[in-house]
């Protein structure tokens, strides 16, 4: 019983992490029609700009409780990074879509590389952050009380995105533009504007979903393009551009994923992307997904 | 214009491509003794990518879709001669074609029957997929595969075990030896692409891929054709994979990783992938590049990656297709394919 809770948890740790991910992903696809292959990328970056931080920080003798406020600062990086990039992207828009997965193939390359130059190939951790909260007691079992930290950011960023898309007048003019973006410009919205602000939600999205990692687990090379295919399963299974299929998608990676490392590890990942691709076969959109 | 005007331009050009393709095959063949053996090597290697892009140009080039999974038939040929050394003990390159041939065709047919349901972003998205479960089982099921050491592969025996390699001096002779098969493999692959393309099968991908719904009211069954282009395209890959294995002497999940689908992209999208002879010279191209930016730096990701955007920005049909587009300026006359 305890494990099953202990395991419970975990799911939503990694559900947490990957419905970050995978919500940036999907709604920078849902605005501007564009699959970035370098959004895995994006959150790797969070994750070191974070760990570098954190490193920085102690280094220099700010408290360990302090280097919290780092990780929104990590994620605000990515963002900033997002705000950046998106206009190189836009002479791509109108091209095919074979040429758009290429240039941010392109990208991915470039920032894979960025990262390796500016931090090297050694793993970043930032573990003094995760060591300020203390362990919560589970039955027998010792379990990080920095796990639930992260679990309540994914639900907290869940509803933040849910009222943001829904809620708010820039929802509105997202959902516009979405739908029709020839029609929002024509009814006088700053398409560009949408654009990136959009992008820049994306990536900041993915940033935090690597700054709030990297107290748990070191950022290594390679972590994004490992991440990346995992976010594409999840919003494959829950449908491109939809905030609710990345959510559920982000459970049910997260829920198979813990299970098969329990009982069949050979083959968990496996059965995830066996599970993408009976669901793209059976419902090509997704779950959740209209486009 | 008459019809013997356009028969007879439509006559001129294939014969001059056939003098040009006779040269540039004379010059490869005569090419190793000149350039020393690294570079025979490597333009070996160079052969097989252009075998591999030739393939992935059928679907892409021909047929419309983009697959970002082609790595699995590369690794589905490489480690079919990894297990056929190992577990049946066959040395002969023939019999590791003869057999891993029909095995990459299977596994074509496979993913192909799966993935032809869908086109443009969810296909290559399912492509990717599929091609990730291979992956994972190469990485994961080390028992069989050695995991990330992967498998290690002898120099095999050519021409039936009339040529074998071993004793003093065997690497050198293996090299230039392999590198006329390699060439051989690949004169034959570029004369059966040729025909596959020009056929009225090919022209049939053309039609799809230019318009779905006129070429379905012209009675084309959409999806067996893309499934067959599929089954050809991933077999031809399997083929490079097959070729490439002996040379590497080792195979490990990296070459069933999805980046290495990204690479074979790359490099068709570098020769042009509306051209023929654009996956061929990208192949090549491609080989040497990466290896120089391999040896010179160690950020060569990052200079693929900035020469893939540029590329993507400024010559979008590639270096082939942007000659053939100069030439054409150059020499105003009817175009033909």
């Amino acid at each position: 019983m305890t494990i099953l809770i202990i395991q419970i948890l975990n799911s939503l740790f990694y559900a947490s992490v990957l419905f970050l991910i995978a919500a940036g992903l999907s709604l920078i696809f849902g605005v501007m029609r564009i699959v970035n292959m370098a959004h895995g990328t994006f959150y790797a970056v969070g994750a070191f700009v974070t760990a570098w931080l954190v490193g920085r920080a102690i280094a220099l003798g700010v408290p360990a409780g302090w280097t919290f406020l780092l990780i929104p600062v990590g994620a605000g990086a990515v963002g900033l990074l997002g705000v950046v990039i998106e206009p190189l992207l836009r002479p791509f828009y109108r091209r095919a879509e074979e040429y758009q997965l290429l240039v941010t193939f392109g990208l991915l390359l470039i920032l894979e590389d960025v990262i390796r130059l500016l931090w090297g190939g050694l793993p970043l951790s930032a573990d003094p952050v995760m060591d300020v909260l203390p362990s919560i007691r589970i039955g027998g079992l010792i379990y990080p009380g920095y796990n639930l930290v992260v679990i309540a950011v994914g639900a907290a960023a869940a509803i933040g995105l849910w009222a943001v898309i829904y809620r708010t007048k820039f929802g509105v003019m997202l959902r516009a533009t979405s739908q029709d973006r020839r029609m929002a410009s024509a009814l006088g919205l700053n398409v560009g504007l949408i654009y990136v602000s959009a992008f820049a939600i994306g990536c900041f999205m993915a940033g935090l979903g690597g700054a709030i990692i990297v107290p748990s687990q070191a950022a290594v090379l390679g972590m994004g393009i490992e991440a990346l295919i995992l976010a594409f399963v999840v919003v494959v299974i829950g449908g491109l551009g939809s905030l609710q299929g990345a959510l559920v998608g982000a459970l049910i990676v997260s829920f198979v994923r813990t299970a098969g490392i329990q009982f069949f590890p050979e083959i968990e990942l496996a059965v995830l992307y066996l599970i993408a691709a009976v669901v793209l076969l059976v419902k090509p959109t997704g779950l959740f997904g209209t486009a | 214009m008459t019809v013997a005007a356009v028969s007879r331009v439509q006559y001129r050009p294939k014969l001059l491509l056939f003098a040009a393709a006779a040269v540039v095959l004379m010059l490869l063949a005569l090419l190793p003794p000149y350039i020393g053996l690294y570079q025979t090597q490597l333009l070996t290697y160079g052969l097989i990518a252009a075998i591999a892009a030739l393939g992935f140009n059928l679907l892409l080039g021909y047929t419309g879709l983009l697959s970002f999974g082609h790595s699995a038939f590369f690794g589905v040929g490489a480690y079919s001669v990894a297990f056929l050394l190992r577990d049946a003990g066959i040395h002969s390159m023939e019999l590791y074609i003869l057999i891993g041939l029909p095995i990459a065709a299977v596994i074509s047919a496979l993913f192909g029957y799966i993935c032809v349901r869908h086109t443009r972003i969810f296909f290559g998205i399912l492509t990717l997929a599929l091609s990730q479960v291979l992956w994972t089982l190469a990485y994961k099921f080390f028992w069989v595969t050695g995991g990330s050491d992967g498998l290690r592969v002898a120099r095999p025996t050519l021409l039936a075990g009339m040529l074998t390699f071993t004793g003093g001096g065997s690497f050198q002779r293996f090299i230039n030896a392999y590198y006329y098969y390699v060439l051989g493999v690949f004169a034959i692959c570029v004369v059966i692409m040729w025909v596959i393309v020009h056929s009225p099968f090919g022209k049939a991908l053309q039609a799809i891929r230019d318009n779905e719904t006129r070429a379905a009211f012209l009675g084309l069954r959409i999806s067996r054709f893309r499934w067959v282009s599929f089954l050809i395209s991933g077999t031809f890959t399997g083929l490079a994979g097959i070729l490439w294995v002996p040379l590497n002497g080792l195979t490990t999940p990296e070459v069933m990783y999805w980046p290495f689908s990204g690479e074979i992209v790359f490099m068709t999208l570098l020769g042009g992938f509306r051209n023929f002879t654009g996956p061929i010279v990208g192949g090549v191209l491609f080989t040497y590049l990466k290896t120089y930016a391999v040896a010179t730096t160690e950020y060569w990701q990052l200079l693929l990656g900035v020469v893939l955007v540029l590329l993507v920005m400024l010559l979008p049909t590639g270096i082939v297709g942007a000659i053939s587009a100069v030439a054409g300026k150059l020499r105003p006359r009817e175009k033909s394919s």
